[in-house]
């Protein structure tokens, strides 16, 4: 699948696509197929989003994950900080980051 | 410690005001990330893996306790509770809003201090001694030279836009803890002939193509510091590749056409460049160095010290060293404990060190490359109230340059940059060496990660370094042996193929066993590298 992500342009939070609008948590984000580019130049032009782009990922039953590493912990949060992160009740969070 | 005069204090809030209307712009649409960035950069606004960074200057790592106290007030208000002290004598604040920024600035302009010029092309934080003032080995004190070069550089309009971001370090003692030549140029003030004057090196760096900076003069007068630094920066200017981001420093320059050649170059623009008159009447250099002088210690001060707290007693064998006033200490905080972030400190706990450095240090601090915090000025009799301040803080680790105090750059987990994870590593070592008997015993063992061939970390000048790399997608650690960035320069050497996250730490095991087994008394582990080479350590490691 394809996931199109950036930064919030405001806060510059990572934020994913759903299909309609931007989320923090990738669990909610859309597979954009060959579509990420166009929705990237509207979104960017309507200021919603900073520097967008397209990633590789792949649906698993706990939703979309990113094929590299990078991405994954920018979905997560500092793998060292997972009370920083979007899971700091789960200490597990990180190993399966990784 | 300087003090703004009032054209320092326009020049940074007529910058506040220029980036408070760039965001306003850029938040209103009016211009599009293309158009920010360079701009945002400018004033040391990053975007990272996961929000805005923000890094802030420390001119020379000297800060006093209003300013540090400031540092951790933006923590608290405006990032999450903590901050990022840096290789670079810096801090970073890691969630920083963009909406944020002009708030944030305009709190720092209140203490003298900005984020100018900590990113882009330009001349960078102006890195010196973190026992500057203090040390009982120092020529002088280098920070009226490295204050003085700060505000050459500063907006300075011809090297606003350099091929490449430019890094001076300035020393001036025998003994080098500021890496210095190991910075685009370094400069160390010397004596001859009962005159100072400075030799300068030009040319050294990390990254991906890491190289010592050859001595290019070997005495300059310091009447014309800042003509010849202008001769050099120029000629870097006029010769230094724009085509190629990995070629664009100056080390590339310098290795390319030749010291010697670099040098005659130099010369001959310095002659033009002396004509023009930028170096300072020396009065004005005087009005910058009677704000360095020495605060009012008392010289008499007793010199024992209560060593019946055994814990205290490490501490002070360890963190604590001799001040050029009888009667005074030199403190370094160490921010690596264990289960910690090298280089990461609360609000709350730079508080605690903004307070004590107050209360007992002649209000001043200083951050380290090595991502530690000095409290200078420290009397003798104070030491172990400090150390017990510290200690209720969480601030007492001792164990300043040992295995476990480890420079590491924010690596993955925040950097965009990365390749790898920089900061799990370091707590797995230090987990693996928590014993702080075995530590001591493996004596001075500077440790240094990387989480990026950019070399942050330092990795090339570790004892032992360290880089993370991508390989297929995977975290891999690159292990090398032998750097240093002190006075004894050298870059660090790579053993073989990389391993993974634990395979890397195993490895290092194996190492400080093979060095404990070769060494002979008082070798430290470079030294006993030096002096058997790697192919014994690759042994251990390969088998």
């Amino acid at each position: 699948m394809k996931l199109l992500t950036g930064n919030d342009l405001k806060s510059g939070l990572v934020t994913w696509w759903t299909g309609s609008d931007w989320t923090l948590h990738i669990e909610e984000a859309c597979d954009v197929g060959d579509q990420g580019d166009a929705i990237a130049v509207t979104e960017e032009a309507a200021r919603r989003v900073n520097s967008p782009y397209v990633i590789s990922g792949e649906l698993t039953d706990k939703g979309p994950r990113p094929a590299h590493i990078k991405e994954r912990i920018r979905a997560l949060g500092p793998t060292v900080r997972i009370d920083l992160s979007l899971k700091p009740t789960d200490p597990s969070a990180a190993e399966r980051v990784i | 410690m300087y003090k703004y005069d009032e054209y320092d204090q326009a020049m940074v809030d007529a910058r506040v005001a220029e980036f408070a209307d760039q965001v306003k712009r850029r938040l209103a649409g009016e211009m599009t990330e293309d158009q920010f960035k360079p701009l945002r950069l400018m004033n040391g606004l990053y975007l990272q893996l996961h929000a805005y960074m923000l890094r802030v200057a420390i001119p020379y790592g000297t800060l006093n306790s209003q300013q540090m106290h400031k540092l951790a007030d933006i923590g608290r208000k405006y990032d999450r509770g903590y901050g990022h002290f840096t290789t670079r004598q810096n801090i970073q604040f890691n969630w920083i809003k963009l909406e944020d920024a002009p708030a944030i600035l305009t709190e720092l302009s209140t203490v003298e201090m900005h984020a100018i010029q900590t990113s882009g092309n330009c001349i960078r934080n102006i890195s010196s001694d973190q026992f500057a003032g203090a040390a009982a080995d120092e020529l002088t004190d280098p920070r009226p030279w490295a204050e003085l070069l700060r505000q050459w550089s500063s907006f300075h309009p011809e090297f606003s836009y350099l091929p490449r971001k430019f890094k001076i370090a300035v020393i001036a003692a025998a003994e080098d803890r500021a890496a210095m030549r190991l910075h685009d140029i370094g400069i160390q003030i010397i004596e001859r002939n009962g005159v100072h004057g400075a030799a300068i090196y030009v040319g050294g760096g990390m990254g991906r193509t890491p190289m010592i900076a050859p001595l290019i003069k070997d005495f300059v007068p310091l009447e014309d510091l800042l003509s010849y630094l202008e001769a050099c920066l120029r000629v870097y200017n006029r010769y230094g590749r724009r085509d190629n981001i990995y070629k664009a420093r100056i080390k590339i320059l310098i290795h390319e056409i030749g010291a010697d050649s670099y040098r005659d170059q130099v010369d001959a623009e310095f002659v033009h460049v002396k004509s023009l008159g930028i170096d300072p009447p020396r009065a004005e250099f005087d009005r910058i160095a009677a704000q360095f002088a020495m605060p009012p210690l008392d010289a008499s001060a007793p010199n024992d010290v209560d060593r019946s707290d055994p814990d205290f007693a490490v501490w002070l064998d360890q963190n604590v060293a001799e001040h050029k006033v009888p009667g005074h200490a030199i403190i370094t905080i160490s921010l690596k404990p264990l289960h910690g972030i090298p280089g990461d400190a609360t609000s709350d706990q730079i508080d605690v060190m903004a307070q004590l450095g107050r209360e007992y240090s002649q209000d001043e601090l200083r951050v380290t490359h090595a991502q530690n915090i000095v409290l200078p000025h420290v009397r003798k009799a104070d030491l172990y109230a400090i150390w017990q301040r510290l200690d209720e803080a969480g601030l007492a680790t001792p164990n300043l340059d040992l295995i476990s105090d480890i420079i590491a750059c924010p690596g993955l987990d925040y950097c965009s940059l990365a390749n790898a994870r920089s900061i799990p590593v370091a707590q797995k070592i230090a987990e693996r060496f928590s014993d702080l008997e075995r530590q001591r015993d493996l004596g001075e063992l500077k440790l240094k990660i990387s989480g990026c061939i950019n070399a942050c970390g330092h990795h090339h000048a570790g004892h032992i370094g360290i880089l993370g790399v991508d390989r297929k997608g995977k975290e891999n650690y690159q292990l090398s042996l032998g750097g240093s960035g002190a006075e004894d320069v050298s870059l660090a050497t790579i053993t073989g193929p990389g391993f993974d996250e634990d395979g890397v730490i195993d490895a290092i095991e194996r190492v400080t066993d093979k060095y404990l087994a070769e060494r002979t008394d008082g070798e430290r582990f470079v030294d006993t590298y030096r002096r058997i080479g790697m192919a014994p350590f690759k042994e251990a490691i390969y088998g």
